[in-house]
């Protein structure tokens, strides 16, 4: 065991987690014991994990087998590179998320502080053995302990029955999910019935069943990640949970996906092909977009947060998919550029969108307002949570110099050079596919400027909301971590790529060459593209003081406060500010196939004018409800055999044995 | 990184920031001559700059930092961008730390900000000039991109340098991708910078304002820096589309002679930029905001289509 320090140690830590949850039980009723000290501590072991996980992405594979379990089946674990960035993520987005948690809940949120505090450290520490686990047993066990364990979380408020609804399909998919990827281990044994990933690493699968493998996978995966078309479970379950449980589901749950699918994907399967590459870049690239759109049009401040979830994971896919396009065709170099965008924006969607919900939770908790449309001028009475929100909101807009414009940045560079691909066709068809990012991410910006803008710029839209009051110092804590995480990604992408190489070298045998310098970013080679955002943000900060200061010097600093410009209308209120349906309404007239929309428009004569519109998701009428309806309807075929009398049931079974004696004894 | 290319990166900024209002009033007065109206002097934007500086700032009762801040910010994206952007020399300290991705970035942080202040005071204007704004973003933005690409296809490079430095190079003639992606970086530029037909930068009528209503509850030195912001932003895409599209007389030497003859070559080429934009406003009438998206479509769709073309030409070349 000594071989395996950091495993050892990574472990334990997860074992400190459950530890930490019992404790919780013990304490049910204890608030400010739960809050002010096993909060806390799951934070401090978060930090641990992500500095214990750190060293070993440069390390030799470490392996360790555990005797827990069914007997003579023992939980095998590893830890290498691509395991180790995943928790090095898990715990820097997790630290963060357990400082913010340890002023958030309350003995309000419907259930007991103690019983929280349990299913939240299980959902963390199942989450870090997902990505430890080496063999199949092992890794469903800790998958469906974090789907149950988010499933909780998700219903804690459980009285409301919306909130049920939510739950129920999430578990739902979540377990379709679990099914596919159960079929795809199954596969990827190839009958040696020998469950380990090292007995599947070992096997050689022909095109087909890889194939089969691939999609199952991708089926499983990508109904826990959100993409496309099994996204929906995502703007229903976010909203219903508490911020900063949404917080970790959107940061850190939907990239234990991503990393399942790139274990399945690049180490368990021997081959790659490259249908599979656009197979998922294409669905990468409708999530995005349909994500997108769809955030554009809520009204809903965490729906909004959970449709641009869709879209960053789609983000995220299509860089996979573009990376196993390369892998398949023998392009190592060209892979590793794509799969690093991706796992960079791995790593920057965790810090800001985690960032983001716990915004809007800290929101939350002083308005109880969830609506974009009862919100509003709440930078004046919230700076911190205003402040830090606004971080977030330029990170997720994907502009310089934060971290998401770098995985944005990475990823149009290894759109734009396909280095001729031998297929001629997805020679001219990746290329335009950076048109579509493109446009993902100035949609991106359109979208955060009204979340924004809605909840904390402008007037109160209600007259409540000039008494809320400001996040904790815990909870300002949680977010500054966050902030900084942000901001560091933003401005050393060298660094953080430095942390990349291991994995992309594991997983496609290539890394990003070296730039010689610790400032300047070089996807490829210095005269095709650089980037280095310190010289960068220098730039803007420089002009910034200096025109402040020459300003200053050269003319005057005279301010006088006076009532907004009214145009000669003097009434003017809070509700003629544009709305969030106002801000909405030019994406849905551009993208109205997208769109299922009701609209209710009042005519000229109505005494009580009202106008509603409706926006809903194609996929629930196309595919949902009618999977739901055959579904009732075999039921319904199947239920004629239930008759509730003993008799009928007597008579099935004779009639059963008599079937069966005469099969035996033909 | 030479003296002599921190004295041409110096040079470059400062030139921006003297020429670009200069350029807004060459503009002015070719509008008001072909127009046949009389014209205010050419250094009439500078006036006006002044007269704002020494204004006192009226801010809204109720602004909160980032509307004071916003001002600032914008300011300075600007000038980067118009550091960024080759216009007398190719040799620019800055230029490996901002390529263009980066530049279209820095527009887009910009952006944001100003629509986010404009939202602050949470005026109906305020608010309708921040979506207009943002709709506009989003249109133009991943087409000027697209331009990018399509210069960047052909140079095998997105550093702007690079792309002059190439593009120069070439024997002069028309290549069909640079055609068409010339006519989608016009249009965004019109888009962008608030011109006819998409914006009227004379106008303040209420229902056809977008860049007006967004800087509506500004005044004084704020409003003089955003003035001065919108004509370096002039500046920057008019010198983007003579690096794409006439990168001719730009000095690749490390000498001071090839700086000083680069200088009256600008000149011409922003005199006539400038002529080519008062030409396009005047020969078109604004259109309604929901035409916008179309016009903004299309440019986004030539874009595409011109990187398309270079990709089936660059494919036969090679």
């Amino acid at each position: 065991m000594s071989a395996a320090p950091q495993l050892v140690a990574v472990l334990a830590l997860a074992a400190a987690w459950l530890a930490i949850g019992v404790a919780g039980l013990a304490a049910l009723h204890r608030l400010h014991f739960v809050a002010r000290v096993l909060f806390p501590a799951g934070g401090v072991v978060a930090l641990l994990l992500a500095a214990a996980a750190l060293p070993a992405l440069w390390g030799t594979p470490q392996a360790a087998v555990l005797p827990i379990g069914l007997p003579g089946l023992p939980f095998h674990f590893r830890l290498d590179g691509l395991s180790a960035f995943f928790l090095v993520v898990l715990g820097a987005t997790a630290a963060g998320v357990s400082l913010f948690s340890a002023g958030y809940f309350r003995q309000s949120e419907g259930t007991a502080p103690g019983l929280l505090c349990l299913q939240y450290h299980v959902f963390l520490a199942a989450m870090a053995l997902v990505v430890l686990a080496d063999d199949a047993y092992a890794f469903m066990v800790m998958w469906e302990t974090m789907a149950l364990a988010s499933f909780f979380l998700v219903i804690s408020n459980h009285r409301i029955a919306e909130i049920r609804r939510a739950g129920y399909l999430y578990l739902l998919i979540a377990h379709i999910g679990a099914l596919g990827i159960l079929l795809c281990f199954g596969v990827l044994q190839a009958n040696t019935g020998d469950y380990s990933f090292a007995n599947m690493r070992a096997q050689h699968l022909s095109p087909f069943w890889a194939s089969v493998a691939f999609l199952l996978a991708l089926l499983g995966f990508g109904a826990k990640a959100g993409l496309v078309p099994l996204h929906v479970w995502l703007p229903e379950a976010h909203p219903a949970a508490p911020s900063p449980v949404s917080a970790l589901m959107s940061g850190v749950m939907l990239k234990t996906a991503v990393y399942g699918f790139l274990r399945v994907a690049y180490d368990l399967l021997p081959v790659q092909l490259w249908w599979w590459g656009v197979l998922v870049l294409a669905l990468g690239l409708a999530s995005a977009v349909l994500g997108v759109v769809f955030a554009a049009v809520q009204t809903d401040m965490k729906r909004l947060l959970a449709w641009s979830s869709i879209e960053n994971i789609g983000l995220i896919f299509a860089g996979i998919g573009l990376a196993l396009l390369f892998a398949a065709y023998r392009m190592p170099a060209a892979a590793a550029l794509a799969l690093t965008a991706a796992l960079y924006h791995v790593a920057s969607h965790a810090f800001f969108k985690a960032l983001l919900f716990l915004a809007t939770g800290a929101v939350l908790h002083a308005t109880s307002e969830r609506s974009l449309g009862r919100l509003g001028g709440l930078l004046r009475v919230m700076p911190w949570v205003g402040w830090a929100c606004l971080l977030g909101v330029l990170a997720s807009a994907g502009l310089p110099p934060l971290g998401g414009f770098v995985s944005e940045w990475l990823l149009l560079q290894s759109f734009l050079f396909t280095p001729g691909l031998p297929n001629a066709f997805l020679n001219m068809l990746v290329p335009a596919v950076a048109a579509v990012i493109a446009l993902v991410a100035a949609l991106a910006g359109y979208t955060m400027v009204k979340f924004y803008g809605v909840i904390f710029l402008g007037q109160h839209r209600e007259d409540k909301l000039a008494a809320a009051h400001d996040a904790g110092s815990w909870e300002r804590l949680g977010m500054v971590w966050l902030m900084a995480g942000c901001v560091a990604l933003g401005l050393f992408p060298v660094q953080g790529i430095e942390l990349l190489a291991p994995v992309t070298e594991l997983l496609v045998g290539a890394r990003l060459p070296d730039s010689g310098s610790s400032w300047l970013l070089v996807p490829v080679a210095a005269e095709r593209a650089s980037y280095g955002p310190l010289i960068f943000f220098a730039g803007v900060a420089a002009s910034f003081g200096l025109a402040y200061v020459l300003v200053r010097r050269l003319y005057h600093g005279r301010l006088r406060r006076a009532a907004p410009w009214d145009c000669g209308f003097p009434w003017q209120t809070a509700r003629m500010q544009d709305t969030a349906e106002g801000f909405g309404q030019p994406v849905r007239q551009i993208f109205e196939p997208l769109f299922r929309m009701r609209r209710d428009l009042p005519t000229a004569f109505d005494a009580r004018p009202r106008y509603a519109v409706e926006v809903g998701d194609h996929f629930w009428h196309w595919l949902y409800l009618p999977l739901a309806r055959l579904v009732e309807s075999a039921a319904r075929v199947i239920g004629t055999l239930q008759r509730g009398r003993i008799a009928i049931y007597l008579l099935y079974s004779f009639a059963t044995v008599i079937a069966v004696l005469i099969w035996a004894t033909r | 990184m030479s003296a002599l290319g921190l004295a041409s990166q110096a040079l470059e900024i400062v030139a921006a920031l003297a020429a670009a209002p200069l350029l807004l009033g060459w503009v002015g007065q070719c509008r008001a001559w072909l127009q046949n109206r009389t014209a205010p002097g050419l250094l009439q934007p500078y006036r006006v700059l002044h007269k704002l500086f020494n204004k006192d700032s009226v801010l809204a009762a109720n602004a909160s930092p980032l509307f004071r801040t916003a001002p600032y910010v914008i300011f300075g994206c600007m000038t980067l961008a118009c550091g960024i952007v080759p216009t007398l020399s190719t040799d620019l300290p800055l230029s490996p730390a901002a390529d263009a991705i980066a530049l279209v970035g820095l527009f887009a942080l910009a952006r944001v900000f100003a629509a986010l202040a404009a939202m602050d005071v949470g005026t109906a204007f305020g608010s309708l000039g921040a979506r207009r704004e943002m709709l506009v973003g989003f249109l133009a933005e991943p087409a000027l991109l697209m331009v990018f690409f399509t210069a960047a296809l052909i140079s095998n490079s997105t550093s702007l340098t690079s792309i002059v430095r190439t593009l120069s190079a070439q024997e002069i003639g028309i290549q069909p991708s640079l055609a068409l992606a010339a006519v989608a970086l016009i249009m965004v530029a019109l888009a962008e910078n608030a011109r006819v037909p998409v914006d009227n930068p004379a106008t303040h009528l209420e229902l056809t304002m977008v860049h007006e209503a967004l800087i509506l509850e500004y005044s004084g030195r704020h409003l003089a820096l955003i003035e001065w912001a919108a004509a370096l932003k002039l500046f920057a895409y008019a010198c983007i589309g003579m690096a794409l599209f006439a990168p001719w007389g730009v000095a690749h030497a490390q000498s001071p002679a090839a700086l000083l003859t680069a200088a009256p070559v600008l000149v011409a080429k922003l005199a006539a930029t400038g002529f080519l934009l008062a030409l396009l406003e005047t020969l078109s009438a604004k259109m309604r905001i929901f035409r916008v998206p179309e016009f903004l479509g299309m440019a986004f769709m030539l874009a595409v289509i011109a990187m398309l073309v270079r990709l089936l030409l660059g494919a036969g070349a090679q």
